[in-house]
Parts: C-alpha cells; sequence; structure tokens
C-alpha cells in the first residue's frame, strides 16, 4: 500500500469541500499532481495544495492507496465520498458526508464527525473514534433505498435520523442515541449500546435494532413478544423482544407479516 | 431577412408524401418557401443526412401542477443525475426535468412543439409559468374536461350546444388547446375515494356515466370544429384484463365523422394506449391484447392513438387518473402525491420503477411496440412514452431504434428474466417488421401534427409552414448496422432550425429563439344560461373569484392564437 | 370620487383571499377602506399608503448612519457583494410576487449563491416529509365541499389564518356541505387549548413534543391492533374514538402547522401525519394540507421546483448544477456553521426571525435588505433597498396554501421612483454580467471560477 500525507496548513474562511480526497481518485498519481486535484470553498474553485501539503503518492489502484489527513480537518466536507476501496486516516475530527455512498475501503477518523456521514453507504467501513452527529448511515432526502450495506462503528454518541431508510449493512453506536433511530427502515442492524431518547423504530417496515441501555420514549407501536439471548457485536446478551412497528405496513412471508425487531438487552 | 437554404438533403415530409427525396429546403423570414424565392441564402450542407420537419410531441406531461409535484418531492431524480450546464440555464433532472431542461433536451432531438397533456383549467396561470420558462419549444396545454362538475351537467341532459359554450369559454380562460378527458368520470368518483372503471358505471351523484361524457366531448368536440380531436386517457387503465374496456372506448367513436377546416381526420385520439390493451385476469397470466385493438384501430379511421412506450427505466408516473396512482402506490409502497382539482379534476404522482426482471414490466415494453408494429397506418399512431410516465422523452431515440431494429430488440430482449414468458404473452417475437425512415416521420412529426390540426404550420416541410427543420446524421442510402448509431443521431440533431434560426448544432444548443405558445380561441355566440350557472358555480362552490379565473394577458407567454368562429 | 377595486388578493397569509374590496382615493395614492380582509389583511393595505415610506435605497455610513443613496448605486453594491463574495445566501421570498422569485434565482445562478426562502425555517419540515412519504392532498374548494370531518393538528388557524375556517373549512356550505359547520366534525390536536379549539366537537390535548407517538398509536389502532392506555397523554378510548371518527368520514382532511414542524422531530411528525394519511384512504378519503403561513411563501417552493427541481435550500455555488440538502444546505446552518460571507434578506426579516446566533454570524459580513419597510433586518444592514409591496402596488402571481395560482393585482402605484423586486433583482442580473465582462477583459488569471467538472 502507498500511502498520501495531507497536512491541513492553510485553513479555509468557509467550508471545503473535498469529495476528490478519495484513494480512487489519488490512485495512479504523484504528489505533485495530486496537489492539483480540485477543492471548493463555496464557488471558488482551487486545487488541493492551496490548502494542504501533499507528501507521498497514490498506490496503482484505489485498494492500494492510503490517505492521511493532518491538521484541523473539521471544516473539510466529503473526505472519502463515493470511494470504493482503499483507506483514508483522519487524525481529528471532519465535517460532513465522511464516506458518503462509499462502497468498499475503510475510513477512520480519530476524533469526531459532523452530520450525514456514511450516507448513502453501500459498503466498506467508516470507523469513528469520537462522536458522530445527525444522519448516521442515513439516506439522502427522498431516497428510499437507504443504506445497502457496510459497517458504520461510532465509538461516542450520536445526534438523530441515524440510520434513516436503511436497508442493509450494520451500524454500531458505543454511546447514546437521540431521537429517530431506523424511522423508515426495511433492513439493517442498528446497535446502541446507550440509551435511546425515543422514536425507535417508527414507521420501520424490516429490520433490527438492539438497545443496551433505555429507550426513554418507547414507540406504542411495538409490542413486546418474548425474551431472547444473542450475541451481538461478539457477545452474547439477554434481550426482551419487540416487533413492529404495528402502525406501519409489513412484507408476507409463508402467509406471516415479517415485522421489525427491536431488542432491548435485560 | 434571414435566408437559409439546407441543401441535398434526404427529404421525408409525409404530409407531402415526400419519401426521401434529395431535395433542397429554402428557409426565408423564420418560414418555408420555394427555393427561387431566396436571393442570398446561408448553406446548411445536409448531403448524407435524413432531413425531416422538427418534431411535434403529441402526448407529454411537460408543464403544470402535478408535474411539478413529481420534481418537488423527487430530490432523488435530481442528485448524481443531473447533467452541468451546458446553455443558458442548469439542467436539473432525470425523469422529471426542469423546464430549462426539457425545451433544451426537447430540441437537442430536433423536437419544436410539445402538446402539455393535461392542464387542470383552475391551475392555468401555473402551467403559463411553466410554458414561459420551458425555452425553444412550442407548447400548447389541454384543459381536463372529463371529470367537470359544468360538463356532467350540461351532458347528462345532452346539451351540447350549452357544453360547447362552456368549453368555448373555458378554452379562453385557460388559454387552452383541446379537449382532454382523463378516466371520464373516474377522477371525480375518486374524490370520494372511489372510481369509475368501466364506461358504465354511473358516477357517484352526478349520474352520468364515462360513455356519456365521452360521447358528450367528441360531439362537443365536432360542434365546435376545434383543430384537435377529443384526446382519451380511457378508464381501467393499468389493470389486466382491461383491453375490453378498451374496445369498448373506442367504439364510442362510431359514426362520428369529423368536422374542422384544420385537416384533421379523426374524432377520438386515445392515449399511451399501451396501459390499456392488456389481457388476463390478473398479474400472473397478464397478456398483450394488441392484435384485438389493432384490428380495431387499422379499420377504423377516425380514430388516432398513440403508443406510451415502456423504456424500461427508473421514472415518475403522474396522470389526472388519481385512483390509478393510489392503486399503484398500493403495488409499490413508494412516496404518493395526489392533487384533487375542486370541481375540476383528480391528479397523482408515484416514482415507478420499470424492471427488466420483473415479467409484467417487459410485457408492457412489448405492447407498447406492438401497437405500431401491427399498424397499417402510421399516420394514425404516434410516438410517445407519455413522458414521464412509461419513461422520460429522452428516451424517444431508443424507442426509434427498436421500432427501426429487429436486432435492437432481440438485444433489449436477452436482458429480460423472464424473456420466454414475456414471449408467450405477447406477440413481439413474431413480428420481423422494421420501421423506415419515413414511417418514424409519420409517428412523429407528420401525424401527429395533422391529428393536433397545426398540419398547416407544423409538421411538415411544405411552403408556407413555419421553418421548423431538424437534420438527422443518418444516410438512409447507407444506415448504420449498429443500432445503437440510430439511437445517437436521433438524440442529437446534427441541426435544428427553428423559425428560420439555427438552434442546435451536433446535439448541442446554439441559439434560443422565443418560443410560443398556442392556443384555441373559439368565437361562439353568447349564452346567458351558460354565462348563468358559471356565475353560480363560482359564487358557491369554487374557492376563487370569478374575475380571478381567467389567466390575465400579462401572464400569457408569446401567443399564437388559432381562431375558430363557429357563429 | 373614489374608486372600488374589486377581487383583490390579500397579501398576508397562505389563505390568499381574493375578495378583498379596496376603496382608492380619486387621485390614486391613498387607500380609504378595506372590505372583507382581516384585521391583519386590513391592516398591510392601509399601512402601504398611511404614512412615510422609504423611497430610496440607503447604504450605512461609516458613523453608523444610514444615507440615501441611489437605485443604480445600490443595485452595484448588491451585484458586487454578490460577485466577490465566495459563497453568498440570497433568503427570503416569503412575500414576494413569483416573478420576483425568478429573477431572483437567475441572480444567484450567474451568481453562484445560495438561495433559499423561509420554508427553511417554518414548512421546510414539510418538504422533508414530502420528499419522503408523499403528499396525498387537494384544492381548498374540495375542503369547502366536501369534508364531512376536519382535524386541526398544531394549527391554530383563529391566530395564523383568520378567515381559513370561514372561507373553506368549518363554516361555509359547499356543494355536498350545504348544512355548513353543522354537517362537519370538527377535532383539535394540540398541547394548548387554543382559540381554534373553541370550536371543536373533540379537542385532544396531546403531550408537547409527543405527536409522533400518537400519530404511531392512531396508525396502529387503524390497523387492527392493541395500543397502550395511554400515549402522548391521550387515553386509549379517545384515541379509538378519533380514530373511528376517522375512519367513517365521507371526506377528511388534516391541516397541520408549526405544532409539527417545530416541535421534536419535526420533519417526521410530518411524515408519520402523511403516513396516517395514506393508511386511511384504505378506508375512505382522506387529504393533508400544509397551513403555509405567508401568501405567497408557496411561491419559491413552486418556481424554483419547476427551475431546477428544488423548493428551498438550493446551492447554486457552481454555478451549473444544484445541489440541496437541508441540514447543510439551510439558511440557519449554513449561517450557525459560519459557511456564508454575504447575505441578503428579501422579502423577509431575518433580523427578527433568525436565531440571535445565526444573526451574529451572518452580521460579520456584508448584509443588504430588500424590503418595503423598516424591519429588524433592515435597521442592522449595510444596505437597504425599498420596493414595492406586491399585492397592494405590485401586481403578480401568488401561491395559494393548496398551491393554487392566484393572479394578484395592484390597487395604488408604489411611492415614486421605488422599484419592485423583479425589477432589482434584473437590474443585479445585468450588473453582474457587466462585472463579469470586466473581469475577464482584465485577463484570464482573474477569470470567474469555473464551476465543477468532477464526476459526482
Amino acid at each position: 500500500m502507498k500511502t498520501v500525507i495531507l497536512t491541513l496548513t492553510n485553513p479555509s474562511e468557509l467550508m471545503l469541500e473535498g469529495q476528490n480526497i478519495t484513494p480512487d481518485n489519488f490512485a495512479g498519481k504523484k504528489a505533485t499532481e495530486i496537489a492539483t486535484l480540485d477543492v471548493w470553498e463555496g464557488k471558488q474553485k482551487s486545487p488541493l495544495g492551496k490548502y494542504f501539503t501533499v507528501e507521498g503518492e497514490g498506490g496503482a489502484t484505489a485498494a492500494d492507496t492510503r490517505i492521511i489527513l493532518h491538521g484541523n480537518c473539521s471544516r473539510v466536507k466529503r473526505i472519502g465520498q463515493q470511494m470504493t476501496a482503499g483507506e483514508i486516516v483522519i487524525e481529528g475530527n471532519a465535517d460532513m458526508y465522511i464516506g458518503g455512498w462509499m462502497k468498499g475501503g475503510k475510513v477512520h477518523v480519530k476524533g469526531n464527525v459532523d452530520s450525514f456521514c456514511g450516507i448513502g453507504m453501500e459498503g466498506g467501513e467508516l470507523i469513528i473514534d469520537g462522536e458522530a452527529y445527525h444522519h448516521l448511515g442515513s439516506s439522502p432526502r427522498g431516497e428510499w433505498r437507504g443504506m445497502q450495506g457496510g459497517l458504520i462503528r461510532v465509538a461516542g454518541d450520536v445526534g438523530n435520523d441515524t440510520a434513516t431508510f436503511i436497508n442493509g449493512g450494520t451500524i454500531i453506536v458505543g454511546g447514546d442515541a437521540d431521537i429517530h433511530v431506523s424511522t423508515h427502515g426495511e433492513g439493517g442492524t442498528v446497535i446502541i449500546k446507550g440509551n435511546a431518547k425515543g422514536r425507535v423504530g417508527g414507521q420501520m417496515v424490516k429490520g433490527d435494532i438492539y438497545v443496551y441501555g433505555t429507550i426513554e420514549n418507547p414507540l406504542p407501536g411495538f409490542k413486546m413478544v418474548g425474551e431472547v439471548e444473542q450475541e451481538v457485536d461478539g457477545e452474547k446478551a439477554h434481550f426482551a423482544h419487540y416487533i413492529g412497528d404495528l402502525g406501519e405496513r409489513h412484507p408476507v412471508s409463508r402467509g406471516k407479516p415479517v415485522y421489525a425487531n427491536i431488542y432491548t438487552r435485560l | 431577412m434571414t435566408e437559409l437554404i439546407i441543401k441535398n438533403g434526404f427529404v421525408f415530409d409525409p404530409l407531402q408524401g415526400i419519401k426521401g427525396d434529395r431535395m433542397d429546403i429554402a428557409i426565408k423570414d423564420g418560414k418555408i418557401v420555394e427555393t427561387s424565392a431566396l436571393s442570398n441564402p446561408k448553406t446548411i450542407d445536409a448531403a448524407g443526412m435524413a432531413v425531416m420537419a422538427g418534431g411535434v410531441d403529441i402526448h407529454s406531461h411537460v408543464v403544470g401542477p402535478k408535474v411539478n409535484v413529481g420534481r418537488l418531492f423527487r430530490p432523488e431524480d435530481k442528485l448524481f443525475k443531473s447533467p452541468h450546464k451546458k446553455w443558458t440555464r442548469m439542467e436539473m433532472g432525470s425523469s422529471v426535468p426542469s423546464t430549462f431542461k426539457t425545451g433544451y433536451d426537447y430540441a437537442r432531438m430536433g423536437y419544436v412543439f410539445v402538446n402539455e397533456a393535461a392542464m387542470p383549467p383552475l391551475h392555468s396561470p401555473h402551467v403559463h409559468e411553466e410554458i414561459r420558462d420551458t425555452p425553444i419549444i412550442d407548447n400548447a396545454a389541454m384543459p381536463v374536461f372529463g371529470n367537470n362538475w359544468f360538463t356532467f351537467e350540461y351532458l347528462k341532459n345532452h346539451e351540447i350546444e350549452n357544453n360547447a359554450a362552456y368549453t368555448a369559454w373555458l378554452l379562453r380562460a385557460t388559454r387552452g388547446f383541446g379537449i382532454k378527458v382523463v378516466n371520464p368520470g373516474g377522477s371525480e368518483a375518486w374524490g370520494w375515494g372511489l372510481n369509475c372503471e368501466h364506461i358504465h358505471d354511473p358516477v357517484p351523484y352526478f349520474d352520468i356515466t364515462p360513455a356519456q361524457i365521452v360521447k358528450g366531448l367528441i360531439e362537443t368536440n365536432e360542434y365546435l370544429g376545434l383543430p384537435h380531436s377529443m384526446h382519451l386517457h380511457c378508464n381501467n387503465l393499468g389493470n389486466p384484463g382491461n383491453y375490453v374496456d378498451t374496445l369498448e372506448s373506442l367504439k364510442l367513436a362510431e359514426g362520428y365523422a369529423p368536422k374542422n377546416n384544420f385537416g384533421r381526420d379523426q374524432v377520438m385520439h386515445i392515449t399511451h394506449l399501451q396501459f390499456n390493451a392488456y389481457g388476463g385476469d390478473s398479474w400472473g397470466n397478464i397478456e398483450s391484447r394488441t392484435e384485438d385493438i389493432m384490428d380495431y384501430v387499422n379499420a377504423h379511421d377516425n380514430i388516432t392513438v398513440d403508443l406510451g412506450q415502456v423504456t424500461l427505466d427508473e421514472t415518475t408516473t403522474m396522470t389526472a387518473d388519481g385512483p390509478f396512482e393510489h392503486h399503484l402506490c398500493s403495488l409499490n409502497h413508494l412516496k404518493w402525491a395526489n392533487t384533487d382539482v375542486e370541481l375540476e379534476t383528480s391528479a397523482g404522482v408515484v416514482p415507478y420503477i420499470y424492471s427488466r426482471n420483473v415479467k409484467v414490466c417487459t410485457i408492457q415494453w412489448a405492447i407498447g411496440l406492438e401497437l405500431a408494429l401491427l399498424s397499417k397506418d402510421l399516420m394514425r399512431v404516434f410516438l410517445t412514452t407519455d413522458h414521464p410516465n412509461a419513461g422520460p422523452f429522452t428516451r424517444y431515440p431508443q424507442v426509434i431504434t427498436w421500432l427501426m431494429s429487429r436486432a435492437a430488440r432481440d438485444e433489449t430482449m436477452k436482458t429480460f428474466k423472464w424473456l420466454d414468458r414475456t414471449i408467450d404473452a405477447t406477440s413481439i417475437d413474431n413480428i420481423d417488421r422494421e420501421l423506415s425512415l419515413y414511417e418514424i416521420a409519420q409517428m412523429t412529426r407528420a401525424g401527429p401534427a395533422k391529428a393536433l390540426g397545426v398540419s398547416n404550420t407544423y409538421g411538415g416541410l411544405a411552403p408556407g409552414m413555419d421553418a421548423d427543420i431538424a437534420i438527422y446524421p443518418l444516410n438512409p442510402e447507407d444506415m448504420p448496422s449498429d443500432p445503437a448509431a440510430i439511437e445517437k443521431a436521433f438524440a442529437r440533431c446534427a441541426w435544428l432550425v427553428k423559425d428560420g434560426v439555427v438552434t442546435v448544432r451536433d446535439g448541442e444548443i446554439v441559439a434560443e429563439p422565443a418560443k410560443r405558445t398556442v392556443w384555441v380561441d373559439v368565437k361562439v355566440p353568447e349564452n346567458a344560461q351558460v354565462q348563468r350557472d358559471i356565475y353560480e358555480h363560482f359564487l358557491r362552490h369554487y374557492s376563487v373569484q370569478l374575475d380571478n379565473y381567467s389567466l390575465f394577458e400579462e401572464h400569457l407567454h408569446n401567443p399564437r392564437v388559432i381562431e375558430v368562429d363557429t357563429t | 370620487m373614489p374608486k372600488k377595486v374589486e377581487n383583490v388578493g390579500c397579501p398576508y397569509c397562505g389563505v390568499c383571499c381574493d375578495d378583498i374590496v379596496v376603496t382608492v382615493s380619486d387621485d390614486g395614492k391613498k387607500i380609504l377602506d378595506v372590505e372583507n380582509a382581516c384585521a391583519i389583511g386590513n391592516e398591510i393595505f392601509h399601512h402601504a399608503t398611511r404614512g412615510e415610506r422609504i423611497k430610496l435605497p440607503r447604504l450605512r455610513q461609516p458613523d453608523g448612519t444610514y444615507k440615501n443613496i441611489s437605485y443604480d448605486e445600490a443595485i452595484d453594491y448588491a451585484a458586487k457583494v454578490l460577485y466577490n463574495a465566495k459563497k453568498p445566501l440570497i433568503y427570503g421570498f416569503g412575500s414576494t410576487n413569483c416573478e420576483g422569485m425568478a429573477a431572483a434565482a437567475k441572480v444567484a445562478e450567474r451568481a453562484g449563491a445560495v438561495l433559499d426562502n423561509c420554508a427553511s425555517i417554518c414548512h421546510g419540515s414539510s418538504f422533508l416529509a414530502i420528499f419522503d412519504n408523499g403528499y396525498p392532498s387537494c384544492t381548498l374548494g374540495e375542503v369547502k365541499n366536501r369534508a364531512d370531518v376536519i382535524v386541526y393538528w398544531g394549527a391554530n388557524p383563529a391566530h395564523a389564518h383568520p378567515r381559513h375556517m370561514s372561507r373553506y373549512s368549518i363554516f361555509p356550505r359547499g356543494f355536498f356541505t350545504g348544512k355548513g359547520h353543522k354537517s362537519r366534525k370538527i377535532i383539535v390536536i394540540d398541547p394548548r387549548h387554543t382559540d381554534t379549539a373553541q370550536v371543536a366537537d373533540i379537542y385532544l390535548q396531546v403531550k408537547q413534543g409527543h405527536d409522533y407517538d400518537l400519530f404511531d398509536a392512531f396508525r396502529t389502532v387503524l390497523r387492527g391492533h392493541e395500543i397502550p392506555a395511554e400515549v402522548a397523554g391521550i387515553k386509549r378510548e379517545q384515541i379509538l374514538e378519533v380514530a373511528d371518527i376517522m375512519k367513517k368520514a365521507r371526506f377528511g382532511t388534516v391541516f397541520y402547522g408549526m405544532g409539527l414542524c417545530h416541535s421534536d422531530g419535526r420533519n417526521h411528525n410530518v411524515d408519520i401525519a402523511i403516513s396516517m394519511t395514506r393508511d386511511l384512504n384504505d378506508f375512505t378519503k382522506w387529504t393533508i394540507m400544509a397551513m403555509r403561513g405567508h401568501y405567497n411563501i408557496t411561491g419559491p417552493g413552486a418556481v424554483w421546483s419547476w427551475q431546477y427541481g428544488y423548493p428551498y435550500c438550493l446551492d447554486l455555488t457552481k454555478k451549473d448544477i444544484a445541489y440541496m440538502n437541508p441540514g447543510e444546505t439551510s439558511s440557519i446552518d449554513l449561517a450557525m456553521r459560519d459557511e456564508v460571507d454575504a447575505f441578503i434578506n428579501i422579502g423577509t426579516d431575518a433580523g427578527a426571525h433568525f436565531p440571535i446566533e445565526a444573526v451574529k454570524h451572518l452580521r460579520k459580513h456584508p448584509w443588504i435588505t430588500i424590503d418595503p419597510n423598516i424591519n429588524m433586518a433592515s435597521e442592522i444592514s449595510d444596505l437597504h433597498i425599498p420596493v414595492g409591496i406586491v399585492g397592494v402596488e405590485v401586481p403578480g402571481i401568488v401561491y395559494r396554501m393548496d398551491n393554487v395560482p392566484i393572479q394578484y393585482r395592484k390597487v395604488v402605484d408604489s411611492p415614486e421612483g421605488v422599484l419592485n423586486d423583479e425589477e432589482v433583482f434584473e437590474l443585479i442580473f445585468k450588473r453582474l454580467g457587466e462585472l463579469e465582462a470586466e473581469e475577464v477583459a482584465k485577463g484570464p488569471a482573474k477569470a470567474v471560477p469555473q464551476g465543477i467538472r468532477a464526476e459526482e
């Protein structure tokens, strides 16, 4: 694997749009060429090199390319957007859309991220050591085909609108979640190791949610059907099992409706 | 004073019976003229290329409230699916393009006239605002009458003269073009969540049947002598077995002869016929009934139809058939918008994916093509996708390719998951017919223009017509063996001249001549009864004032009026 | 002789009454009387000609005072602000005509700006819900003629839309509703017992912030499942009773407002309201309608949807393609995250309506207000450009809350020399073109930044 190191030495006044910072775009390029890739600050298009110093070079393919970002990238958006392979490590915070629409590869943020991260994810891994804000692993506005696959793991808390319209893949939240988890969900797995504020599984058609802490405001559309023991994220635990959202439509398989499941740890 | 001469092209003009002759087309001051009338023209070299009149689309949903709901509620139709701007305004959207993209994309394909399929009269100022913002192409819009409370009350008592007076009034109020009828009676029943599936089902409360509405409107149309005929979206659209209802609807035209000064020969135009040509009685055994339908259409020359060809895309359905749209969203569970309009109509919008892996969709695909390929007179069968219902209009070149090339059809069919079942349920595999450029010209310009009653201005290349000419990079003496080349040629015309101005060059816009709003102004004798009825309904039942309903002149954009005098 | 102008549209709220009669003085300069309008509409007309109006643009001086300048100078200033900023924001459009909105869009596209309207702080929640779930709705005349059950959920038309109930929803005798309010059942759901609740047959005092749970309960009941004894502060018996009324309606409409849009969960409250409306259509006929606030706040949503495909929060900074993602491209978020460097407030008052932190961030940059009146925004602006009052002095098309276009008239002329929004933006558009040409003439190194070419 070849590594490209970007260091933010000239922070922007407004936000930077960094959708070109991906292994796919850096593959096959040397540092000087990478420095000419476009970034945007509003309407102003500039080369990457205006804001970052660039060292190293890309691998032959995206899969062979690792990118490490240093400096305070908390005002840089869209890093890793639509990447198909390779690695990105952000040594600190980042802004919105990190790993948005990613298809493969791995993004590791050693800090916090803002909203819309992992949006429309199809595959790969998005690891966040700090907190994520809203719309984590969610679908873009109007899009009923949400997260399809891949893994998102956040060590800390998340905001609201996690996993909206989730279709597949897994999201693991180490801390608490604010309202709205898997709203309109039609598949996938969301695991919240802390507490959830409310609106968990609202309008959910299919899929699974595990909450280890408490749900402060459970929805009336979920009813308890029993207790189960399951292995989740590598550990066995005992859960109360709820099915729902009973206010929502559900597909029928072999003559029986297939509900979404919420498991709360006992 | 601009003069142009298009030299040496292979000209296809079915309105004059010209089938690929090499000849010149002369243009002066925005009109086609005799070549002898030119003194110093600029030359367009059309050697080796096919020359046709600018395209005429008889049925497309491009402007108005339900189109706009389709845009508004589908941000995902824009994200990652929109091209970058190439001309003066941004071009956003894929299945429901913005008005600017609509105008530009039609022009790139060599089209010059698009008839908006349905205008809810109460929303006519909205329609005209969008028409103003749709560049280059001339637009007309048809107000809907088939669920109109005035129409019901007059036709129930067979008061044709009164209905004609009201129709004339409404055409003027909305600056509309013709009589559109959508799911007659059923969209009013939808005001209560009900429908009229068959043509003798009475409308709740109003107690009139779809059959009565259709016949009454044919009579009204001919009484007035409008340029276009009654334009019908049949009842029971989209349901297996509906071909029976379609045949019954077609038969309603029997015995009527067209009466007009515009060269129109039909009394009924059936739109997006593909959606109404289904046999079987369930999604499991749905089949094509195009042979029954086309036997009838071929034998009755007072009828024209358009295809509504399914293009196997993700698209957005939108129609004034409110109950159908609700039914559709109960099938695919996607988001559903509904806009019922007081006293006038309803509408629904639902995204839909026509998938090659779904048998019903591939059967639908076959049905649309069969309608054209089984036709004995392509001056009466027109190419549409009921944009965007069966597919975006930007797919017209692909539909042309399917019609012109058996190999293209085979290539597409190879991608079908249920090819064998599709073949069993349709006739497409038995049809080798390949349409010619002349026949395509019939289906996409000459025929629609004639049916719309505008063939003295659009759709042909005779002197006196508007100088609207499309030149496609296809040599009829050396047609490409690869069907994809046909598609490319029709997608990006070599030249489009509109009103004598070179507008498109090699598929790129180079100028933006002023577009027009085409509408029909019918003079009828004063009718005190109708005026009173109008006054009463506005006083009691409408939610806007009568004096605010008719379009103010300042909101009408660059009008071209077609006058009809019945006094 | 004073003259009466009839069929006038009222430029206050989304009810868009178009039956106003305005009596104007013989010289056409003063509005003498206004008939049929509510108290607020009445005031809008009178205020236009009652007192002194701002007639010239005012530019902030170094000493903090305003000095009058010409329109030409103001246009030049505004164009330069838009041209030089990296990410300017043009926001407002609550109170202007569609012609103005179309002209502003042209300017935003050319200058590379973010274009947003008041829905961003109001019914944006509705848009987000409509994007995800659709919008089964109707025109207000349908409600008038057919509805026998009306639900006001989180809306208080008695205060915000004074003639709504009398023109459309409760009192009118329509074609199928000849008995007027006697043929209708009114259900009001609101954490407060508002003035609207006074006319309710049934009032449900939902626990604030828990509307979503109550909708979920209704939906669960409609599908034949059981619910807990109490949800969101409402007892199960009442939920069942109301669900039954809704199922048995002949035609029902849910009107909702900020109670759903701005309480916890926002767009999700509207979204599940739409789900419930869709569910009810399996039983009978139901529609839902957003109680849009201003008389033409529906306008920019309509105009920009047909021009760009998006109703609000349009990021046009790339100049050749549009983006929208409320939460990122919305005005408040842009302001709070310090993501814009110039602000035009038009036909609204961001000074009064935005959170103070957002105002502070925006105030660090050039701030232009385009509005007929002195308001909080104008008083903290660098430039205030007065324009005519649409509906009083400027005609045009507006869109009522139910998306019906209404053609508005003018009853008096604008004060002498005062332009309208469309004219102002057209002039800014032209000036931008001149600035671009000047820049290009200076040489390629200083050419206007181009839009993106990378694959999205």
